[in-house]
């Protein structure tokens, strides 16, 4: 079997679309209305949990023969555990102002869904290397709802993307004001409602074709 | 008029399916409707109870209804504004001020929402439903008169599309889209709906940019209140109407003509008009006194949205309750949690938006514990 066999590519594309961990599982919705009121939260949070996906994935399915059965749940807490609190070390040491942003919901990575859902599905019956690739593919899944939510919640929210102002101040002269709704997380539940809406009636469609 | 019937008849092949005009279908539908009654009758299998009036037409009362606060608000507006900037007029130079103000709110409202509905009619190959006659024209009555049209524009596109078409449209939706317009307003862009720059307007474009830096300022009696100030407004101001607020609410006389038609013409439900203005009534008694500032308690029945709230929108049929008992409950509770709100929550002066939203959430719930309850007493019976 090859290292991009058909079954691997597969497993790394499918959570970004048809088997989306948020727009189709609607999991880890608490962090994407969280970090979303600004693109580069999103996009740090987004990688983190990629890389902690995708590393506990490798480690868990690894360990999958050794570790006894009943004492699993608290094996994969540890190892995701011990993950986010490098993460979270890293992001404090070299993207201070950005872990600021980010406060609680980093830590929180441990209780996201996603994480256990993928320990508990893939890693467990599969091997690292696939292990891997689904990590990869569900944190990525799981970053691009993040983005696509926080760049209109920024964009109308604020009027700004990465902090730097796009809307032309001579819109504002002219009258226009931000959108306050943009920035509370009922703007973001909205969104990710209508990314849902969109994923559904993609699935929909591919299905009458067949 | 049978003239008119002939030029519809003479098109309708254009529009119908196959024609070279049926993307317009829809909106064929809805012209050729709304001038005259269908002729289509249900199929014969089943039993049908028909009113007289189809749904275009029973709207058509509410719309009637609304006259009277509609008219009372243009004239506010004039005015207000010819007060605020010291000139003398007539009854008639206010109101044709405020007509000029008032009509493009109603042309955007319409525009916007008439047209997100006949495009999903036409795309979903439904006709296009009635109930957007009334909202339309509900919310220019419930925004302020310095509410820029391109807010009003997006508000009411969101409403129609969030808190109507995905419920399924017409007659499906939990929450009244015009309030939802309203709590979208309100929390999106707060500068334009509350403060004290908003209720006077200065100059036509004041009514269609937004308020200008320097616009006239009054507050509002609950802004008064709210902000612990003296109210400047007597009690028969406050009832007549002459006072600031969103433009259709200020006169509870206006308003209350509204409701006799309404009731005669049995649109709205009696019991859900008497019990709001109950449980607001109580409410307010209990812990609305604030007589050192000018302020009686019944006077919250006069002021802002909530004699408005209570006719034109608590009483709407799709989203209140539709029980008989529900209905005194569904009603005892918008009074009450508006002037809770009102009273207890320091952020808004003005609770009764947020009171009728909560009652269209529990609605359902009240209704179906009332069922509930007659069937156990039924059940109970047949033993």
């Amino acid at each position: 079997m090859g290292l991009f066999s058909k079954e691997n590519r597969e497993v790394l594309c499918n959570p970004l679309g048809s088997n989306n961990p948020v727009a189709v599982q609607v999991l880890g919705i608490c962090s994407a209305l969280a970090v979303t009121a600004q693109l580069e939260p999103a996009i740090v949070m987004g990688l983190s949990v990629t890389v902690i996906v995708a590393m506990a994935n490798v480690i868990i399915s690894l360990l999958r023969k050794t570790v006894p059965n009943r004492i699993r749940i608290i094996v994969q807490l540890v190892v995701v555990a011990a993950l986010v609190t490098i993460v979270s070390q890293i992001l404090k040491a070299f993207a201070y102002d950005v872990s600021v942003q980010l406060s609680v919901y980093i830590g929180l990575i441990i209780t996201n869904c996603i994480l256990m859902g993928r320990l508990e599905a893939f890693a467990m019956q599969n091997g690292p290397w696939e292990s891997f690739l689904d990590g990869i593919g569900n944190g990525l899944g799981y970053a691009w709802v993040l983005i696509v939510v926080a760049f209109f919640r920024e964009l109308f929210g604020s009027g700004t993307l990465f902090g730097m102002q796009v809307i032309p101040q001579g819109l504002y002269d002219a009258g226009y004001i931000n959108c306050g709704i943009m920035l509370t997380p009922v703007a973001a539940l909205v969104l990710v409602g209508c990314i849902i809406w969109f994923m559904n009636a993609r699935a929909e469609k591919a299905e009458k074709k067949k | 008029m049978a003239f008119i019937k002939n030029i519809l008849d003479k098109m309708k092949p254009t529009f119908s399916e196959g024609g070279k005009l049926s993307a317009f279908g829809s909106l064929f539908d809805a012209i050729e409707t709304f001038f005259y009654v269908p002729n289509e009758t249900a199929k014969s299998y089943g039993a049908h109870i028909h009113d007289a009036i189809d749904s275009k037409r029973s709207i058509f009362f509410v719309i009637i209804a609304m006259i009277p606060a509609i008219l009372f608000g243009m004239w506010n507006i004039g005015s207000l504004h010819y007060a605020a900037i010291g000139e003398a007029t007539t009854l008639f130079g206010s109101f044709f001020y405020g007509l000029g103000v008032m009509l493009p709110k109603i042309v955007v409202s319409y525009a916007v929402g008439l047209g997100i509905e006949i495009a999903v009619a036409q795309w979903k190959k439904e006709e296009v439903h009635e109930g957007f006659f009334v909202t339309g024209i509900l919310i220019p009555m419930i925004v302020p008169v310095n509410c820029p049209l391109w807010i009003i524009a997006i508000a009411t596109a969101f409403a129609v599309i969030f808190a109507k078409e995905v419920f399924g449209g017409t007659g499906m939706n939990i929450f009244n889209p015009a309030l939802v317009t309203r709590a979208f307003l309100f929390f999106a862009y707060p500068a334009m709906m509350s403060g004290d720059k908003v209720w006077v307007n200065q100059s036509y474009m004041d009514s269609i940019g937004g308020p200008s830096a320097d616009a006239l300022t009054a507050a509002t009696p609950l802004g008064q209140l709210g902000a612990g100030e003296t109210v400047s407004y007597d009690a028969m101001d406050t009832i007549i109407g002459t006072i600031p607020g969103s433009i259709g609410e200020t006169s509870f006389v206006a308003i209350m003509i509204g409701a006799v038609i309404l009731i005669w013409a049995g649109i709205a439900s009696w019991k859900i008009i008497v019990s709001t203005f109950v449980g607001g009534a109580l409410l307010a008694y209990l812990c609305g006194d604030a007589a050192d500032l000018n302020f009686q308690w019944w006077e919250h029945l006069t002021v802002g949205g909530f004699a408005f709230g209570a006719v034109f929108m608590a009483t709407d049929p799709v989203t209140a309750c539709r029980t008989e008992g529900g209905k005194w409950i569904y009603g005892f509770i918008i009074g009450a949690l508006a002037i809770i709100i009102r009273q207890f929550n320091p952020g808004y002066p003005e609770g009764m938006m947020m009171a009728i939203l909560m009652g269209n959430l529990i609605a359902p719930l009240i209704d179906y514990c009332f069922v509930q309850s007659n069937i156990n007493k039924r059940m109970k019976r047949a033993k």
